[in-house]
């Protein structure tokens, strides 16, 4: 597997780090801009702000409660669907403010998409029809024919490397799948509806060993595709997948940079404190 | 306890008697402690047998009452159920024989108007309280469709009387199956309330994510999740109005001929049972017993097949 490993975190000299102009030159996908998050009268993001460049893999680490789930939720207008919460600031996808006036979150939602920390299939669907969830309620004119829903959902599986293990029982309840394999299942869910950019929030927390690895995998081999955000409680995690480190605490967006940069010398004596494991 | 000694000679005397005495203190006290314990230990025993002792006993009450009902009428109403019952009608007073077909059918018709009416109104109500569970109207209907819950069935059908048939001057199947309608209304709501709340938070989230509008996601992910479960309530309801009596009186009235109009009185097999219990005729009485069997079975048999939907509820149970 074509995988990095955890050279990142311990080894001081980096040989294989994204280059600085290639991230430079790639086209900005999302644009946080002065961001704040609300439940209720708690402010748990601050004035947050980052662009996140097309093709990269974007992790956000940070202590429990330190805002970056609620981040993430409010990159596909999620957060807004928690009663009490609300956003403010800017969140421009491809240069559209998705907060904007005419802006609708399912639009947004369905070129954001999202996986969650625990696998939520659907559990009155089979698996087929869990994948192909999103495509079913797409506008009518958009909407695939029957037979491009089979094609687009043997994508998504095979992308997910979930196509061999179920291929012959795409008709069974989707709950009968394992964690991992239903995890999987969620990001070709996810996948069928090919968004731009795709929301992983903690999705290995509630895994084993090997499927996390099975889906850190899928993260690296995806990035060509699709622009991922990930939050992770795990810096190895971050270091292994990510081109870019995002370190938050206590709602603060602390420091961002490229994530050997940010586990190897970072700026901000906090961003050190808690990449060398003195607190979190 | 002995004080420090001074002096090489003195301490190893000293160290050795106070040894010595400190084990024996430490010997008395343990044979008291395990004494003591042996006797909290079987005390706690006694009183832990006593208590299951009770609750098996209070668990055996709670079920006796059930179990002699159903001896009891099986002794007394086996012998009249047979075919005739269900096929034939009441025969005139006198003659010996005849059936309850008019008010088994009937009691179906009533149940059938009862859910048609009923089940869309109180699964909707139920889903509109689980998802707008922190309104202010949401907590009025939830407190108000508990106090329905808890109304007398006479009250209820009193009132189905005043509204559904004094105006017209006619009793009618429609009005006895919308008096049970009102009685199953506040059930279902309840029940389907509480089966959608079951339903993850994460299930809704993730129907969200994938770009579902907010009625989507309630009605095609979050009420077909919960379905088996509002199916089981379903049952229940339609378990407990079919042996209903009191707001029949008044609306339904009965009938002792063949009618399935919905605009006619309509016999019910627990208004008949009433009728034929409190007649003098010892042929009644049997009729009513069996009627009572029946009734019985219904419910029964409602009550299990309500069962094995809420078995049935897929991927719900594991988390």
């Amino acid at each position: 597997m074509p995988l990095r490993t955890e050279a990142h975190v311990d080894a001081a000299p980096v040989t294989e780090a994204p280059s600085p102009q290639t991230q430079a030159s790639a086209p900005e996908v999302l644009a946080v801009d002065a961001l704040d998050a609300y439940f209720g009268a708690a402010r748990v993001v601050r004035d947050v702000s980052f662009t996140v460049q097309r093709g990269q893999v974007t992790a956000i680490i940070g202590p429990s409660g330190c805002g970056k789930s609620t981040l993430l939720r409010c990159l596909n207008r999620m957060h807004e669907t928690v009663p009490g919460a609300r956003v403010e600031g800017e969140v421009r996808f491809q240069g559209k403010d998705i907060y904007g006036p005419s802006v609708s979150a399912i639009g947004v939602r369905r070129h954001i998409g999202m996986v969650f920390q625990r696998p939520t299939p659907f559990p009155t669907m089979s698996i087929r029809d869990n994948v192909s969830a999103g495509l079913k309620i797409l506008p009518r004119n958009e909407r695939p024919s029957r037979r491009e829903t089979d094609d687009l959902v043997e994508r998504a599986l095979r992308r997910t490397a979930l196509w061999d293990e179920v291929h012959d029982r795409l008709g069974t309840n989707a709950t009968a799948l394992s964690g991992g394999q239903q995890q999987r299942l969620c990001v070709a869910r996810a996948l069928a509806t090919s968004p731009t950019v795709l929301l992983l929030d903690e999705p290995t927390a509630s895994l084993d060993p090997i499927s996390t690895q099975r889906i850190e995998e899928l993260v690296y081999e995806l990035r060509a595709e699709v622009t991922i955000i990930i939050v992770t409680h795990n810096m190895q995690q971050a270091a292994r997948i990510s081109d870019r480190t995002a370190f938050m605490l206590s709602g603060e967006l602390v420091e961002y940079a490229p994530t050997n940069v940010l586990f190897t010398t970072p700026r901000d004596p906090r961003t050190d404190a808690y990449v060398t494991g003195r607190f979190g | 306890m002995a004080g420090l000694a001074d002096g090489a000679d003195g301490r190893d005397m000293t160290t050795q008697s106070l040894t010595a005495q400190r084990r024996a203190a430490w010997r008395s006290y343990r044979d008291q402690l395990a004494k003591s314990t042996a006797r909290t230990l079987s005390r706690r025993r006694f009183v832990s047998q006593m208590m299951i002792g009770l609750t098996f006993l209070a668990a055996l009450i709670a079920v006796l009452p059930l179990t002699l009902i159903v001896f009891h009428l099986l002794r007394q109403g086996l012998s009249s159920v047979n075919l005739d019952f269900f096929t034939h009608m009441p025969k005139p007073t006198g003659d010996v024989g005849g059936g309850m077909a008019n008010a088994i059918v009937g009691t179906g018709m009533l149940v059938l108007i009862a859910s048609v009416l009923g089940l869309p109104v109180g699964i909707f109500a139920g889903l509109y309280l689980a998802e707008q569970r922190g309104a202010r109207l949401a907590t009025v209907v939830r407190f108000l469709s508990d106090v329905l819950n808890g109304l007398p069935s006479i009250v209820l059908g009193i009132f189905a009387w005043g509204l559904l048939v004094r105006p017209f001057r006619h009793f009618s199947a429609l009005a006895g199956g919308m008096a049970l309608a009102a009685m199953m209304i506040p059930l279902v709501t309840r029940t389907t309330e509480e089966m959608i709340r079951l339903v993850p938070v994460s299930m809704r989230e993730a129907a969200l994510a994938l770009g579902y509008t907010k009625w989507r996601t309630s009605l095609s992910i979050v009420l077909r999740t919960a379905m088996p479960g509002i199916v089981t309530g379903a049952l229940l309801a339609v378990a407990r109005i079919a042996g209903e009596t009191a707001p029949l009186i008044f609306t339904a009235f009965g009938n002792s001929f063949w009618s399935v109009s919905p605009t006619q009185p309509i016999a019910a097999l627990p208004m008949q049972i009433y009728f034929y219990a409190t007649a003098p005729y010892d042929d009644w009485h049997a009729q009513a017993w069996a009627g009572a069997l029946v009734l019985l079975g219904l419910v029964l048999v409602i009550s299990v097949a309500a069962r094995f939907a809420t078995r049935s509820r897929a991927g719900l149970g594991s988390d």
